[in-house]
């Protein structure tokens, strides 16, 4: 062995350390936890002192002492422990007792207690574990005490300060390996501190002499599969599934200490961070091969490892440098090796890894992508319920969809396998098997120039769309909403990088993009038309069709998107009729900010002289006018009968309203007649007029007409107030007439 | 197995050989009354039905296709280094391309695989690499098989059994073998980035749970996924015609088409079996332009047999499901099965069985 290092040394150089913090009088405020304002400061004080003499006595002593006869070591040994298990110890400390307790000056029992004791408050210094392993190596200590302090080392390996020199010592640790009751623990440390240079072909060839001697052993099994995943092309393992724990517990009478001073101080001290071994994946019996929907497990690239390695033996440095995506495990982590991570060797498991997903939006490459979205496509293909004979595994198929979703989510992209495989299945799709996955995905296909979205996407959508139920209705307006939602942000993104390479790739123009934003919106505006029909203008239905259009209705100022479609007839009157004023509250909204996105195209239009790209068809603006006098009529100035010039509009002959014999048909649907408003209107007469039962609406006019306003206000008819405040010219009594302001 | 609602005769009478169309006479007469029966259902050739999307890097928009025998290849072929192949049943697999698969590390490959298959077939069993292990692997380079210069040469996978008793000199015996194969993968692989190798049919010959290992290896290592290959009796039907009009040395057996009737409570299957010539004959006068296969030629074959049969057992065979077929180039079941017989038109049945696992990973 080359373990000719004096022991004497190290001890040496530590000595004035300890002096040092003697000298200092108090501990190091920074290093220690006993500088904790304790309100019993004397007695701590106290502590202190027992706690310095100890070490001091410690330090000195020079014979075998037997404990039995020795009351000063006694009462030394009492101190060490009391305040260690209370307090921890300070780095100092760890020194001296270790030289001790290592040292075989004292009895086994003395020794077993101060190795016990060594709980750390804070820190443990480097050299003092570099001079045990010293004393270690000169064999001066019982073999139970080896174990001991084996034990305390895994335990306590993550509040090591350093461990560059411990790194070095790997071959003295590997040594340790040959005693058959250490083998354990030596593993579990060895696992703690092997690096890819520690791997070497004869260190394996030993492993496996191990092996062959002792037969499968699990801490064996842990340390040489690290060994593959550093080394790949060195040696192989493939872990059962059933291995849960690989290590023997060593956490002994530490781990409840520590833990409890942790506790007590709330510092920051290290968390030993779990194991990452990758165990072979449960495959169920039944399934055959590759049949059943497995995603795989992060694991390294073993494949670009071992051409680098081929390449030249140069680049073995940049090689070491490459972090295995088994250890990324934290946050902090990803940044620190961000520059050295590969993607694993299946991109399939990035799906269920965040930090790798983090990495992936990162790096912009497009084999990454293909890699994805081979596999995605591969897996969704054969693994749907409803294309493939005989698959009744739904369930599985159902959390796959989520996750993928939520990789989806996650990258704010959607993946082109899933779109594929959209199209494929949504003809086949019953409508029923995995119908929230399926339609959430649909929210998600990406926006490209592909010119078929109406054979692939909306026949089939629509087909089950009318035939389905009221819930499945409002899915399926859900989803597009979102899927609208989702275009206009990629076009907002975009719109900065408008040289980016991916848009050139994915050879969007700008027209191209507004042609299949008009598509989907003119396609939802055709379904809720009959949907309406079909549900008798329910108003949860209505709801989910007016919130798509508050998206629809921004488009141009939220989205700096040169498109506004107004919603169809079939859509506007229901919503203005409704018997609802959430509904009416709703579409009050929704003219108002169709309002104020027109009036901005309009000035845009007007101040900039030149010709521009995009321009709102007077169509539009005609549109709009059209709903706006409509509904001024309606709401306020009661000519709705006559005004409305909307082919498929209100307007009425008089002689045939005078038929209907409803008297005051003018005004019934001004904001206190309209069937959505009649209760606000009931309520607001029994608060102004407490006593009159007889419901006189007539009452509300000139200054109880505001007040009724403000009552409607203040009953959270916000989207009432935005419309009447901007579309209605209050001032002049003639307000309808410049309702339609922009008309020009 | 004997018919539930068939003829008295029919059962076992289908299973001999004794019957034969006659082309020239009323075979191709019934075939042509029949005619309008699947080509007016749809206006237009399934084959488009297959592939629903054309908008892909291969759409298979067109109607036609070429008739795949290839002697070409035949000058720099030689058969015996490729007789192996032949008279072997291969499962079918697809495979989607391989990320960063060199060609210039198979003897890597071969004993990392090795020990892989080692230590999956004795789990948590370390197992050194490079070493000399009970079974020996070999991959390799099938440099004649492909279609075209751009195609990536096959690469063969060959696992072999060593004995441990006889450790020395021992007979290596050949277990299990796959091979990767691409022929006039052109279109596919048109835009591919360089660290993709496309080598889209995996055949495999020997047990499954060694196709397992040796599968998920390479899935594990070039990031692929295999799929069985399933061929659907629209293909199969394709095949069926375009192998009868292939020409063949000597005459060989019997085409042999294997239906299966679906709905019954237990299996029964229909074996209709042709004599070549016959088939040729009437394949000769359904083909119009010599070189070139239509959906619409296929069909007008496939009904003509059909009917031929329906007037002799009255039995509509289109009703029942095409499961095998059998000729003398090659037989093909719709499990995705293949057995090569003829090694001059090895290339051109890979060809076909290429696209066919295209389509499935696109």
């Amino acid at each position: 062995m080359q373990s000719s290092k004096t022991p004497k040394q190290p001890l040496q150089g530590h000595q004035t350390d300890l002096s040092a913090w003697r000298k200092g009088g108090r501990v190091d405020p920074e290093k220690s936890v006993q500088n904790h304002q304790t309100p019993n400061s004397q007695e701590n004080d106290r502590q202190q002192d027992s706690l310095e003499q100890a070490l001091c006595y410690f330090e000195k002593v020079q014979d075998c002492v037997s404990l039995r006869k020795n009351s000063i070591l006694q009462k030394h040994l009492a101190t060490v422990k009391s305040i260690a298990l209370q307090r921890g110890l300070p780095p100092e400390g760890f020194d001296v007792l270790l030289n001790v307790a290592l040292s075989g000056k004292f009895a086994d029992t003395v020794n077993t207690c101060l190795l016990k004791s060594l709980v750390p408050a804070s820190v443990i210094p480097e050299s003092s574990i570099i001079s045990s392993v010293s004393w270690l190596c000169i064999g001066k200590c019982s073999s139970n005490i080896q174990l001991l302090f084996f034990k305390w080392l895994i335990t306590v390996f993550d509040f090591i300060d350093h461990k560059e020199q411990i790194h070095a010592l790997y071959g003295f640790f590997f040594s340790f390996l040959q005693d058959e009751k250490m083998c354990p623990y030596v593993c579990h440390l060895l696992y703690l501190l092997t690096r890819k240079e520690n791997v070497r072909p004869f260190r394996i060839r030993r492993l496996l002499d191990l092996q062959t001697k002792m037969g499968m052993q699990s801490h064996l099994q842990a340390l040489l599969s690290l060994y593959k995943l550093f080394c790949p092309e060195l040696v192989t393992i493939t872990l059962p599934g059933k291995m849960k724990t690989y290590f023997k517990n060593c956490e002994g009478p530490w781990k409840a200490a520590i833990n409890s001073i942790r506790r007590r101080s709330q510092s920051n001290s290290p968390l030993s961070q779990p194991l990452f071994l990758g165990t072979a994946q449960p495959q169920s019996r039944k399934r055959k091969w590759n049949t059943q929907l497995l995603i795989p497990a992060s694991s390294t690239n073993r494949n670009i490892l071992e051409q680098n390695r081929e390449k030249n033996l140069i680049d073995l440095y940049s090689t070491n440098k490459s972090f295995p995506v088994e250890q990324l495990q934290t946050f902090p982590q990803l940044l620190q090796n961000i520059h050295r991570l590969e993607f694993p060797s299946q991109m399939g498991s990035v799906l269920t890894n965040p930090l790798l997903l983090h990495y992936m939006n990162c790096i912009k490459d497009e084999s990454v992508y293909l890699r994805l979205n081979y596999w995605t496509g591969q897996t969704l293909q054969e693994e749907c319920p409803w294309c493939v004979a005989d698959n009744q595994y739904e369930d599985e198929f159902k959390d796959f969809l989520e996750t993928v979703y939520k990789a989806q989510c996650f990258l704010q992209e959607g993946f082109s396998s899933c779109e594929e495989f959209l199209y494929k299945s949504l003809p086949l799709w019953d409508g029923v098997s995995c119908r929230s996955q399926i339609l959430r995905l649909v929210s998600w296909i990406p926006l490209s120039s592909f010119s078929e979205m109406k054979s692939h996407l909306y026949d089939p959508l629509a087909q089950l769309f009318f035939t389905s139920s009221l819930y499945f209705k409002c899915s399926v307006l859900e989803s597009l909403k979102e899927l609208l939602q989702n275009w206009l942000n990629w076009h907002v993104i975009h719109l900065d990088s408008a040289c980016d390479s991916q848009v050139c790739s994915l050879n969007t123009t700008l027209s191209g993009l507004v042609n299949m934003v008009a598509e989907l919106i003119q396609f939802v505006g055709w379904i809720s038309t009959v949907a309406l029909r079909l549900e008798n203008n329910t108003t949860f239905l209505l709801y989910f069709i007016l919130d798509f259009y508050e998206t629809v209705c921004d488009t141009y100022l939220r989205h700096s998107l040169p498109l506004l479609i107004m919603p169809p007839a079939g859509v506007f009157y229901p919503a203005l009729l409704s018997m609802d004023s959430v509904s009416l509250n709703q579409l009050c909204y929704i003219m108002y900010r169709y309002r104020t996105n027109l009036v901005a195209a309009k000035e845009n239009e007007q101040s900039k002289k030149k010709i521009l790209q995009f321009k709102f068809s007077s169509q539009t603006y005609q549109e709009y006018n059209q709903y706006i006098t409509a509904m001024v009529g309606c709401l306020w100035t009661s000519t709705a009968f006559q005004n409305d010039t909307h082919p498929q509009g209100l307007r009425m002959d008089e002689e045939l309203l005078k038929k209907t014999a409803v008297q005051e048909f003018k005004s019934s649907f001004n904001i206190v007649y309209h069937p959505a408003m009649m209760g606000y209107a009931v309520l607001f007469l029994q608060q102004a007029w407490p006593d009159d039962t007889t419901f006189n609406f007539s009452l509300i006019k000139g200054k109880k007409w505001n007040w009724y306003l403000e009552y409607l206000y203040a009953q959270g008819l916000k989207g009432l107030k935005l419309f009447i405040e901007s579309s209605i010219n209050r001032v002049s009594q003639a307000s309808h007439s410049k309702a339609g302001n922009t008309q020009e | 197995m004997a018919a539930a609602g068939g003829p008295p005769s029919a059962p076992r009478g289908l299973t001999g050989r004794g019957f034969k169309p006659r082309p020239a006479g009323n075979g191709l007469g019934a075939g042509t009354a029949m005619e309008p029966r699947t080509l007016s259902g749809t206006g237009r050739p399934s084959w488009g039905l297959l592939f629903a999307r054309g908008h892909g890097p291969l759409g298979f928009s067109s109607t036609s296709r070429l008739l795949t025998p290839a002697p070409r290849s035949q000058e720099n072929t030689d058969p015996q280094r490729i007789a192996f192949l032949l008279c072997k049943q291969w499962t079918l697999y697809s495979v989607t391309p391989l990320y960063r698969f060199s060609n210039a590390h198979l003897r890597n490959y071969s004993r990392l695989l090795s020990a892989f298959i080692t230590a999956e077939r004795q789990k948590g069993w370390a197992v050194e690499v490079g070493v000399e292990l009970d079974i020996k692997v070999a991959i390799s380079s099938l440099p004649d098989l492909k279609g075209s210069d751009q195609d990536h040469a096959a690469i063969l996978v060959q696992l072999f059994s060593r004995s441990p008793a006889s450790q020395k000199n021992s007979e290596e015996k050949l277990i299990w073998s796959g091979w990767f194969c691409c022929v006039c993968g052109d279109d596919f692989f048109e835009n591919m980035p360089e660290d993709f190798t496309c080598l889209p049919l995996f055949l495999t010959n020997g047990a499954e749970s060694y196709t397992a290992i040796v599968g998920s290896w390479f899935q594990k290592t070039f990031d692929c996924c295999f799929h069985r290959l399933a061929i659907s009796p629209l293909n199969l039907s394709w095949m069926a015609a375009m192998w009868t009009g292939c020409k063949v040395d000597k005459t060989t057996s019997a085409m042999e088409l294997i239906f299966s009737v679906p709905g019954l409570l237990q299996p029964l299957d229909i074996s209709y079996a042709i004599h070549p010539e016959d088939a040729k004959a009437l394949w000769d006068t359904v083909q119009k332009t010599p070189g070139e296969i239509t959906q619409e030629e296929v069909d007008i074959f496939m009904d003509c047999l059909y009917s031929h049969f329906h007037r002799h057992f009255k039995i509509h065979l289109s009703a029942a499901k095409l499961v095998k077929v059998s000729t003398a180039i090659a037989s093909a079941h719709c499990d995705g099965i293949i057995k090569f017989l003829q090694s001059q038109y090895l290339i051109g049945v890979l060809k076909l069985l290429t696209e066919l696992a295209i389509s499935q990973i696109q």
